[in-house]
């Protein structure tokens, strides 16, 4: 066990944790961080994605050792209010039908918004089909990834 | 103004205003009560000790809330039935509030997700119960204005007299309606007066979903929890013999390991913890029952085809004199695998069992049937026994099984301590229940004019009893039928599968029938058409779709895909009644690269009023992406009970790029409501494999598809 201190949504968190506790399970189980969601634990699904100094990351198979001084950017720390534009995407198109997969499928879309602000249609497949939706959704995610775009012009 | 069909007993109660006003209204899910309702007091309402069925309330500020019984799984039910309400009650939407309810089967009935069913249930209560409420709101507004109740008329949460040009809102209005007599009977609005109903409405969960609010089994973080994992054995048909948990023991954080039934449950502080520890477990099984392989399932399946030991379903006619004089006679099997449901959030379930009572809470398609038999487990009085309802990830059937539920509840009577036990992915796929593989062998006798005079189906399944829905399209429609089913018992534990049976056996049926057109040179939805004709004119034995219905389905299908008329697009059709609904699909295919892609799919729907318009369309994108990535990719094998995969590196589910175009469609016929949860995923398979076969030339009668030898030399 070793103690962490996590930049994680403008904050300082500490968790008394073992190193190769995954980001996930520490944000879940010790800070109570709970939006971001375990699926599959070996980074297939992407319900886990949180940003890690901007990047997309699977919080999966991220140990807590490896975050270091980075800042880490969590559903809960997207917005105040929920109203990034990738948010109010997300409700403006009605996406979420069981809603598990969405807080990681907005994690990735912001991540690829920040850096692209302007994808092609087969850039955002490229990016979203990391994310699995068994409620499928995908139609729904692909236009509010484009409306995403728009609004943030 | 259309009236109710039949005279309500007293199904309404009404509950004094509290000590803040308003107007609060029990209603009744069933309209069977025979007892009376009384009108309580406020106290026993601000004690929380109201014995009603269900709430409405309306406070003097003007908010709504209506209490959702039923699980939320992603069916959208905690928006479209409050919707219901609000429209007969001319509600202003921007002011309903929806609050999940716990389990309470006195309050509730039917609270429950599966087979499509709430809303055809409850669509009647709740539009009575919305209208009980808007009646009470405007005999109060008439008092206070002195004029005639049928001289006003309500909109958007307002009483308003048109003479006069008066408004009052329903939020002043509420305390005096609390003391208005509830009727016993109310008129219900003409569904072509519906504003909010047919509409797209956002589902009432966006907020909290999209900014990660604890709302799921797995966020239920309690005071004092510990966390567990159980192993369970790694193939059926195996049972524990021997375990040494002492490395386990003595890794951080664990605080036991406990041994019941053939569950080793490692508890612990943290999730990591148990995980790890969990790895460090020796445990030695023994075999005690037959470890069956997928090898053994197809011989097992092709042995039960031949059986004389079957269960006849149905038999219309004389089969064996319309196949031996048959011009021409078509034979096919198809095959489909085992499958897990891998709803988005695994397993889950929190309990704590204490002296006097159970606290329970988690993710469950069917609460009261899990706490009855955690009630029976553990032989405590059910009364006893709390369940918080969490909104679920995903259930897809699944969760209509209890069995996480009971270990929950069984580990922590134990350790006596409150627990959240976890399933990982891994134990979600490898841990059972699955939908059971299944076989079709199918036979049609045409005669020379290429007419369907015979048509056989057996069905072999696995531990699903009947693994035909013999009274389906095309029974009925064939003079000479018979339909037959065997079922083999094994080890490997299943359960229902979003639309269970069919979302095989249409597949299989609407591909077989394809077959048929095919050899009997007609065009597919042609060679339908008559047979629907035919049970139209002449039905055979007894028919238990709606004729009409499906050929509404068919034509809308037909008119908005453009069948047959667009050149160059390979087009497969198909069509399924099953859970009360209609579902016509139109699959089109291109070859890119030497394989096959679907690139649209059309679906054309009859599942009487569309509610809510939004989630509608969803449900039947999600149904065919459902249906078209199982149907495509995914398939769960065995070698000596084991499972072969376990997450989602093996086991493959669709992704975002090979989702096709899906252009929906309704058919607006005023039906009530029939429920849409299932329906459009049966379809979609047959459409995919004769669009498919329309490109390729390549029958595809096995799922799913992409392993088929016949793809693979496109
Ligand atoms: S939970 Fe991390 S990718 Fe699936
Ligand atoms: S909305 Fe249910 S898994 Fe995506």
């Amino acid at each position: 066990m070793a103690t962490y201190k996590l930049q994680i949504n403008g904050r300082t968190y500490e968790a008394d944790v073992e190193a190769d506790t995954p980001l996930l399970w520490v944000l879940r189980d010790n800070l109570g961080l709970v939006g971001t969601k375990y699926g599959c634990g070996i980074a297939q699904c992407g319900a886990c994605t949180v940003h890690v100094n901007g990047d997309a990351v699977r919080s999966c198979v991220y140990p807590v050792s490896a975050v270091g001084t980075s800042k880490v950017t969590t559903i809960e720390g997207l917005s105040e209010m929920g109203d990034h534009p990738v948010q109010l995407a997300w409700d403006e198109v009605d996406v979420a039908q069981c809603g598990y997969c969405q807080a990681g499928q907005i994690m990735a879309a912001t991540a690829l918004l920040n850096k692209n602000p302007n994808p092609t249609a087969e850039e955002i497949d490229n990016t979203m089909n990391g994310n699995i939706c068994r409620c499928g959704t995908y139609h729904r995610i692909r236009e509010a990834v484009a409306l995403a775009a728009k609004k943030t012009k | 103004m259309s009236s109710l069909s039949k005279p309500s007993r007293r199904n309404f109660m009404k509950l004094a205003a509290t000590a803040s006003g308003g107007l609060f209204l029990g209603f009744s899910w069933t309209s069977s009560v025979a007892s009376a309702m009384e009108v309580v007091s406020d106290t026993a309402i601000a004690a929380g000790k109201i014995e009603f069925n269900s709430f409405l309330a309306l406070s003097p500020d003007g908010i709504v809330t209506i209490l959702s019984p039923n699980p939320e799984l992603g069916q959208n039910i905690k928006t479209s039935f409050p919707m219901v309400v609000a429209e007969e009650l001319d509600a202003d939407w921007t002011k309903v509030k929806v609050v999940q309810a716990p389990l309470d089967t006195k309050k509730f009935e039917r609270q429950l997700t599966g087979g499509s069913g709430a809303v055809p249930h409850s669509w009647e209560r709740l539009r009575k119960a919305g209208a009980t409420a808007r009646y009470m709101l405007v005999e109060a507004a008439a008092k206070r204005l002195k004029v005639p109740a049928s001289s006003l008329t309500t909109e958007n949460g307002m009483v308003v007299h048109q003479a006069s040009g008066r408004k009052l809102s329903y939020g002043e209005l509420a305390t005096e309606a609390s003391k208005i007599p509830v009727p016993t009977d109310v008129k219900l609005k003409d569904p072509k007066d519906f504003k909010l109903i047919g509409t797209a409405v956002r589902n009432v969960d966006n907020h909290e979903m999209i900014t990660g609010k604890p709302l799921y089994g797995l966020d239920i973080y309690k005071e004092g929890m510990l966390f567990a994992m159980i192993q369970r054995p790694k193939a059926f048909g195996m049972k524990l013999k021997s375990v040494d948990a002492a490395a386990a023991k003595a890794m951080p954080g664990i605080v036991d390991v406990v041994t019941f039934k053939n569950n080793v449950a490692v508890v612990g502080k943290s999730t990591w913890q148990v995980n790890k520890a969990r790895k460090a477990l020796k445990i030695e099984y023994e075999k005690e029952a037959t470890l069956e392989s997928s090898a053994d399932h197809d011989r097992i399946f092709k042995e039960l085809l031949d059986s004389p030991d079957v269960t006849v379903r149905r038999k219309d006619g004389d089969v064996d004199a319309a196949f031996k004089k048959a011009a021409k006679v078509i034979k096919s099997e198809y095959q489909c695998p085992f499958l897990p449901h891998s709803p988005m959030e695994p397993m889950n379930f929190f309990a704590h069992v204490r002296e006097d009572g159970v606290e329970l809470a988690g993710p469950t398609q069917t609460p009261e049937m899990a706490r009855g038999m955690v009630a029976k487990m553990l032989n405590i009085d059910p009364e006893k026994i709390t369940l918080e309802l969490t909104r679920l990830g995903g259930g897809f059937g699944r969760r209509l099984s209890a069995d996480y539920v009971l270990e929950a509840a069984e580990l922590s009577s134990i350790i006596k301590a409150p627990v959240k036990l976890i399933w990982t992915r891994e134990d979600d796929t490898t841990g059972g229940t699955y939908r059971p593989a299944v076989r079709y062998r199918f036979e049609a006798a045409l005669d020379e004019k290429g007419n369907m005079i015979g048509y056989k189906l057996r069905g072999v399944g696995m531990n699903a009893g009947n693994p035909t829905r013999e009274d389906n399209f095309p029974s009925g429609a064939v003079d000479n039928l018979l339909i037959e089913s065997v079922d083999h018992k094994s080890p490997i534990t299943t359960g229902p599968w979003r639309a269970p049976i069919t979302n095989f056996l249409a597949y299989a049926e609407q591909a077989f029938l394809d077959e048929v057109a095919h050899e009997a040179g007609k065009d597919p939805v042609q060679f339908r058409l008559e047979l629907l004709d035919k049970a139209k004119k002449s039905p055979v034995g007894e028919i238990k779709y709606d004729i009409d219905r499906m050929k509404g389905v068919i034509d809308l299908a037909v008119e908005k895909s453009g069948w047959g008329k667009k050149k160059g697009v390979a087009q497969g059709f198909s069509v399924y009644f099953s859970h009360r609904s209609y579902v016509a699909q139109v699959g089109e295919v291109e070859v890119k690269n030497g394989a096959p892609v679907v690139t649209k799919m059309y679906a054309a729907c009859d599942c009487g009023m569309v509610i809510n318009l939004s989630g509608a369309n969803q449900q039947v994108k999600g149904g065919i992406i459902d249906g078209m990535g199982h149907a495509m990719y995914s398939k769960l094998s065995f070698k000596d009970g084991a499972p072969d995969q376990s997450n989602f590196n093996n086991y493959r589910l669709i992704r975002l790029k090979e989702v096709p175009e899906v252009d929906v469609h309704f058919v607006n016929n005023g039906i009530d409501p029939t429920g849409l949860g299932e329906p459009a995923l049966p379809p979609t398979g047959g459409a995919v494999a004769n669009a498919i076969f329309k490109a390729t030339g390549k029958r595809l009668r096995n799922q799913p598809f992409i392993e088929q030898a016949e793809l693979k030399t496109v």
